[in-house]
């Protein structure tokens, strides 16, 4: 065996374990969920193969709507944890200094500590009607009775932006601090006011981090189960937990399937598309996220 | 010495064999999927003190017992206890049950009158495959110095009311507003286009009613909090949740609603492949004895249909009992019939509809 065959053995050695976890955690698992959902019931026992589930979820508006409705709030939650998390950002990463940095850093992180679910329960004992806000409130003499914060778009909003901020926060701290401060004095220098410097300079640099966080948050946020589900009670309507309920409560494992691939869908067009509109590429990002 | 070393490597792979077997016989456990206070720790002991077996329990409710079972076809669990009316149609669509061998069976312990009604419940192409264990309703559950006006389902929706008012948002809910609209689905079961037309009234009237629900509640304990808190004075719940709230806070208690309770029984039920069958035979032989079958009353709050069980069950809850139900009100008791294929896929989709309706 010469020099260069064994290290390609190597490489395939080294890679061996990679494929074989990617061919059977993901790739398997996904042509096995497709195969699932061009399979249709016609009556019990009997099944064959159709696109009936995808036209049972395009003639049923209530689907499509909450499909559109979880898209809609993902992008409105990953644009409201943008525009809170860049100035924690830009704070962190260029005015804060030595032990500030990273104390600052350590509070973004530490929500994360706990579970998702410890975490939404901590949302539910503030905001509940006999919860902590709502008692303060009354004892301040600010309102007359009770009142109940939870079970609303708002909070579900509350939520997802608080669960999605360190997904945000830590892409955007890396790039920033890539960027040396001199440009932003330059551009000082150069005649530019706070904004034109922010445009100009900042945020042209950041948008590989922008555009990261961007894709995670909004991942996240979109396949997220448990803080719409428990945040927003009786009106909640969350696309994951309509998959959810077709796989465990209706046992209707064929829609249920082709529901998660038009999930799927979505998030990779709009994946996409953002990538498209920011002029970024995917490996970019990346690599500087 | 070459047979020397074949008899020490025989001898060796023996005792291992020995080994493995007496400790697999050890450790003998039957999986036991089941609803929380079913397999109380003191019955289980008993049962380890008596059998040797261990019994491993797996929380679960009837919609998560089917998807359990059919994601491994049947295997994972020795024994399963869904309710009466969800076992032919879940074995028909998915074959995830075995037969049940009556003989193995002390059919004497059983109320013959409940084993007779769930035998015919579950039979299947003439095979049985659920036996009786506990049986309850659901009904009202109220706060009865606040909702006193509550007399039926849909009195939950009386405006006096609104953000008061929990139930689930699942199929007895459907049934139970069904008949407190004065409609009869269970006789609706074999025409689907008739029951189609019942269950577009009950979505109707529950998206009424959504502005007057606080949240829709999905277990016990968070019902049971949302009680205890006052942020609910009149639920549609499990008989059990009222008289143990009634334990702790003396208002609120269960009613029999004037529609009827709807009662449940809830079977034992052998996964298609389980492993440890002869101990699922024990198990129920086991649970059915009457001392045993009172102290799982007293954990679950629901009565058995162990024979002569009441008379070991603690006077306090055969008290709440009586207090709920009237002779009329038991007489009145909607017994669920086995669910036909294709109804739970119109309520799925009305239980949709319902959770995406806007509430105001």
């Amino acid at each position: 065996m010469d020099k260069r065959s064994a290290s390609r053995l190597t490489v395939i050695l080294l890679m061996a374990p990679l494929v074989v976890w990617l061919a059977a955690f993901i790739i398997l698992p996904h042509v096995d969920m497709f195969m699932l959902s061009l399979r249709e019931k016609v009556a019990p026992r009997v099944y064959t193969t159709s696109f009936a589930n995808y036209g049972e979820f395009f003639g049923e508006p209530l689907y499509w709507i909450t499909l559109a409705r979880t898209t809609i709030m993902s992008v409105a939650a990953t644009v409201l944890t943008l525009l809170i998390g860049f100035p924690i950002a830009y704070y962190i990463a260029k005015i804060a200094r030595g032990k500030t940095k990273n104390v600052l850093f350590l509070f973004c992180l530490l929500p994360f500590w706990v579970s998702e679910l410890v975490r939404t329960f901590g949302w539910m004992i503030l905001l509940r009607e006999t919860g902590i806000i709502s008692n303060v409130l009354q004892w301040l003499g600010l309102v007359d009775g009770p009142v109940e914060m939870l079970y609303n778009d708002v909070t579900v909003m509350v939520g997802l932006v608080y669960t999605s901020m360190l997904f945000m926060v830590v892409p955007l701290v890396s790039t920033l601090d890539s960027l040396d401060d001199s440009y932003i004095e330059a551009g000082y220098d150069l005649g530019g006011n706070g904004f034109t410097v922010m445009r100009e300079v900042v945020i042209p640099h950041a948008m590989p981090g922008i555009v990261s966080g961007c894709i995670v948050v909004f991942m996240l946020t979109l396949g997220n189960y448990l803080t719409p589900i428990l945040l927003g009670g009786k009106d909640s309507l969350w696309f994951t937990g309509q998959i959810y309920t077709q796989f465990i409560t209706r046992f209707n494992w064929e829609l249920g399937a082709a529901f998660g691939f038009l999930l799927l869908a979505v998030s990779s067009i709009m994946v996409w598309a953002g990538l498209k509109l920011s002029r970024q590429t995917l490996s970019s990002t990346l690599a500087e996220g | 010495m070459k047979s020397f070393k074949k008899t020490l490597l025989g001898s060796a792979v023996a005792v291992f064999a020995l080994a493995a077997g007496s400790v697999s016989a050890q450790a003998e456990t039957l999986r036991l999927l089941t609803w929380g206070g079913y397999a109380p720790e003191k019955v289980i002991e008993m049962f380890k003190a008596e059998t040797g077996i261990d019994v491993e329990v797996t929380k679960s409710n009837n919609e998560d017992m089917i998807s359990k079972l059919r994601a491994t076809g049947g295997s994972g669990f020795d024994l399963a206890q869904p309710s009466q009316d969800r076992v032919t149609g879940a074995q028909y669509e998915f074959e995830i049950y075995k037969p049940i061998d009556l003989s193995k069976i002390d059919t004497d312990k059983f109320i013959p009158s409940m084993l007779a009604a769930t035998k015919k419940n579950t039979t299947l192409e003439g095979k049985v495959y659920g036996l009786p264990h506990i049986w309850g309703t659901s009904g009202l559950v109220l706060d009865t110095k606040k909702a006193s006006m509550v007399k039926d389902y849909t009195d939950l929706c009386s405006p006096e009311l609104a953000g008061k008012v929990s139930y689930r948002l699942k199929r007895p809910t459907l049934i139970g507003f069904a008949y407190a609209m004065g409609l009869d689905p269970f006789a609706a079961y074999g025409d689907i286009a008739k029951y189609q037309e019942i269950m577009n009234k009950v979505q109707d009237k529950l998206i009424d009613c959504k502005s007057n629900v606080k949240a829709y509640w999905s277990g016990g304990d968070a019902l049971m909090n949302l009680i205890r808190s006052g942020e609910v004075v009149a639920a549609m719940a499990w008989d059990t949740g009222g008289w143990k709230l009634n334990k702790e806070l003396a208002d609120v208690t269960f009613v029999a609603p004037k529609s009827g309770a709807l009662g449940w029984i809830d079977t034992f039920a052998l996964p298609k492949k389980t492993k440890a069958e002869d101990a699922a035979y024990k198990w129920i032989n086991f649970v059915m004895q009457p001392k045993v079958a009172a102290m799982i009353t007293d954990a679950a709050g629901n009565f058995t249909a162990a024979k002569g069980a009441d008379e070991y069950v603690n006077a306090d809850l055969k008290t709440r009992f009586q207090k709920s139900f009237s002779q009329a009100d038991i007489d009145n008791v909607k017994w669920y019939p086995p669910v036909p294929a294709g109804l739970e896929e119109i309520e799925g989709k009305v239980l949709d509809k319902v959770q995406a309706a806007s509430s105001d």
